[in-house]
């Protein structure tokens, strides 16, 4: 074997390449840490009991807290999650479990994909036109109905990336045994499936969780706890960004801590989710 | 290396090293001097099967009948008349590729599963035609059950492994789950190994148990026939032992119709063995007839190793 000068140049490049990789590894890292430690500087002084117990007290001076805020994104996600989960796990496994239907499956998928990469202020227009118009004004369907938008193809295309790594031959056993295809979804392939199904349920919940340009359009926000869907809806991006636009101090280090609540709750629900993820079965057995 | 001393000239040196050869490969057949069935299927001739007397007789539990299927325009298997004897172990044995899985997933019909998969001729189970329009294959794949070649338990505790066919067809009684389950699994040599543990997971057992709890999975709804599709292919040799003295129990209550790739096998477990080649059957008989007398040289020459 020879040492030259090619021997050299391909490991020093081996070594920048390394070298390359763990500094924009770093880099991210940092820009995270930064970007939290800035926020929970910032964030944290205003943060209080009072944040989360709190309505908005109507004194630009001492606002109060956001405890309707926090009820409202709660409320908001729950509503878009109950509509939004069985239609795009249904839509999932359909992609997933009927390929037979080759000529349906291709265009439901485009259609999905395309769906899924539409800005979402376009879903607040929509939910605007559909919803807020025929309704008469901005109340809380709309925007629970413009989340799940967001929500469906995401969920059905994770739920059918997810059916796929569940063997065929699970299937085969379970239609061998003389199962119906009703029965071995049911039985079989969503159970095998049911911690990655989860992980990308709570993918789509954590996405929403943080919209807000769907939500301006549609439940426009609410200083008010009236939680009625009928009526105006409060949620906490709006109401950060809200106090964030205006023009009182108090109220912009409120939307501080507001963003650093939800920053909290995104990265919980991260958190959550690569647990769930790592306990998945479909993970030990692919 | 010690090669002629002249310059490395390569090309004369490869061809005339070649040559002998491949007129020796071309002569082979012309030399033969009886009709070949295999070169004849080879060539898509038409051949006649050597069919033991002893199972000509068309009463089989399963009656396949000048079956074809075609993958796509690729037609694999080539009309296929077979008639497997109730209460007995069938074997399907031939090279890789010859077509035993796709014949054998004919029975059950799990070639639907295969987009663009196309039959001729017909299967009886039982009587009962498997190709005509209107058969109900969810009754049918009940009365026949499979065990696959790599074993494919489900991830749920072994307790709803064995009981899921019982459970699918409706039973939901405590007492007969769990009497169904002890039966099977001592039907399945298991019970022993397994009856402390029935309700963790089955993906926590060995090789060979999880196949033997497949294939105590397949007998707890009590089929009329059991296809097995080379089931010790990925097992150990005490495994294997364990599964072939199984299949030997198994014959006493069940009709067996297995595809195995080990000739040794194949003369340790089964009653009947049938020769596939390409697609085609060439001989069936008893196995003792096929192993010791075979009607075919051909089959002598496959089962002694001479290919295949
Ligand atoms: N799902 C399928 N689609 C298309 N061709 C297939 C399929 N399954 C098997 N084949 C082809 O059919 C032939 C017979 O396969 P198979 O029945 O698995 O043979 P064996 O079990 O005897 O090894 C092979 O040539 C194989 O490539
Ligand atoms: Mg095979």
């Amino acid at each position: 074997m020879r040492r030259t000068a090619y021997d050299l140049y391909r490991r020093s490049l081996s070594a920048l390449i390394f070298a390359g990789c763990v500094g924009c590894a770093v880099l991210i890292v940092g820009v995270l840490g930064w970007v939290i430690g800035y926020l929970s500087s910032i964030g944290a002084s205003s943060l209080s009991i009072g944040f989360f117990t709190e309505l908005p007290s109507g004194d630009v001076a001492n606002p109060g807290g956001m405890k309707h805020a926090i009820l409202g994104t709660l409320a908001l996600v729950a509503m878009a999650g109950v509509i939004g989960v069985p239609l795009g796990v249904a839509t999932g496994i359909y992609l997933a479990e009927f390929k037979q239907d080759r000529y349906i499956l291709a265009p439901v998928r485009f259609t999905a994909d395309v769906l899924a990469g539409v800005p979402s202020i376009v879903i607040g227009i929509l939910g605007y036109e559909l919803v807020v118009v025929p309704m008469g004004s901005y109340n809380g369907w709309a925007g629970a109905f413009a989340l799940a938008f967001i929500m469906v193809p995401i969920v059905a295309r994770t739920s059918e990336e997810m059916l796929r790594l569940v063997p065929d031959s699970y299937r085969a056993a379970s239609l061998a045994l003389g199962a119906t295809k009703a029965q071995t979804i049911t039985r079989v392939v969503l159970p095998a499936a049911t911690g990655s199904l989860i992980t990308g349920i709570m993918l789509a919940l954590a996405r929403i969780c943080g919209e807000t340009a769907p939500l301006l359009f549609t439940a426009l926000g609410s200083r008010l706890l009236t939680l009625d869907p009928n009526k105006p809806f409060p949620s906490l991006t709006v109401q950060i960004y809200t106090y964030a636009t205006g023009p009182y101090p108090e109220q912009k280090r409120l939307a501080w801590a507001g963003i650093l609540v939800l920053v909290a709750l995104l990265l919980a629900l991260n958190a959550l989710i690569r647990y769930v993820a790592s306990r998945s079965i479909t993970r030990s057995i692919a | 290396m010690n090669e002629t001393p002249s310059k490395p000239a390569m090309s004369p040196v490869k061809v005339e090293a070649i040559d002998p050869l491949d007129s020796a490969v071309l002569d082979m057949p012309r030399q033969a001097p009886r009709f070949n069935v295999l070169s004849a299927i080879q060539n898509d001739q038409p051949h006649a099967p050597a069919i033991h007397p002893s199972v000509a007789h068309g009463k089989g539990i399963v009656e396949i009948k000048d079956f074809s299927l075609y993958y796509g325009p690729k037609k694999t298997v080539h009309s296929v008349s077979l008639s497997i004897p109730v209460g007995h172990v069938t074997a399907l044995i031939g090279p890789s590729g010859c077509g035993k899985s796709t014949l054998l997933r004919s029975v059950n019909r799990l070639n639907d599963l295969v987009d663009g998969v196309r039959t001729t001729g017909d299967i009886l189970v039982g009587g009962e035609s498997v190709y005509a329009p209107g058969t109900d294959v969810i009754d049918l794949r009940r009365r026949v059950g499979m065990v696959f070649q790599k074993s494919n338990p489900f991830p749920m505790s072994i307790f709803d492994n064995v009981v899921y066919g019982l459970r699918i067809h409706g039973e939901r009684r405590r007492s007969v789950l769990e009497e169904v389950c002890e039966r099977s699994l001592r039907g399945a040599a298991l019970w022993d190994e397994v009856k402390d543990r029935l309700q963790s997971s089955a993906m926590g057992l060995s090789g060979g148990q999880q196949q033997r709890l497949c294939i105590a999975r397949a007998i707890a709804v009590e089929p009329q026939v059991l296809l097995m599709d080379e089931p010790c292919s990925a097992l150990d040799p005490i495994a294997t032992l364990k599964i072939e003295e199984l299949i030997l129990e198994i014959s006493q209550k069940y009709t067996v119709l297995i595809v195995t790739h080990n000739m040794g096998q194949a003369s340790r477990v089964s009653d009947y063995t049938a020769f596939m080649y390409l697609g085609r059957l060439v001989e069936y008989g008893p196995t003792s007839h096929i192993f010791q007398t075979p009607t075919l040289p051909e089959t002598e020459q496959y089962i002694t190793g001479k290919f295949g």
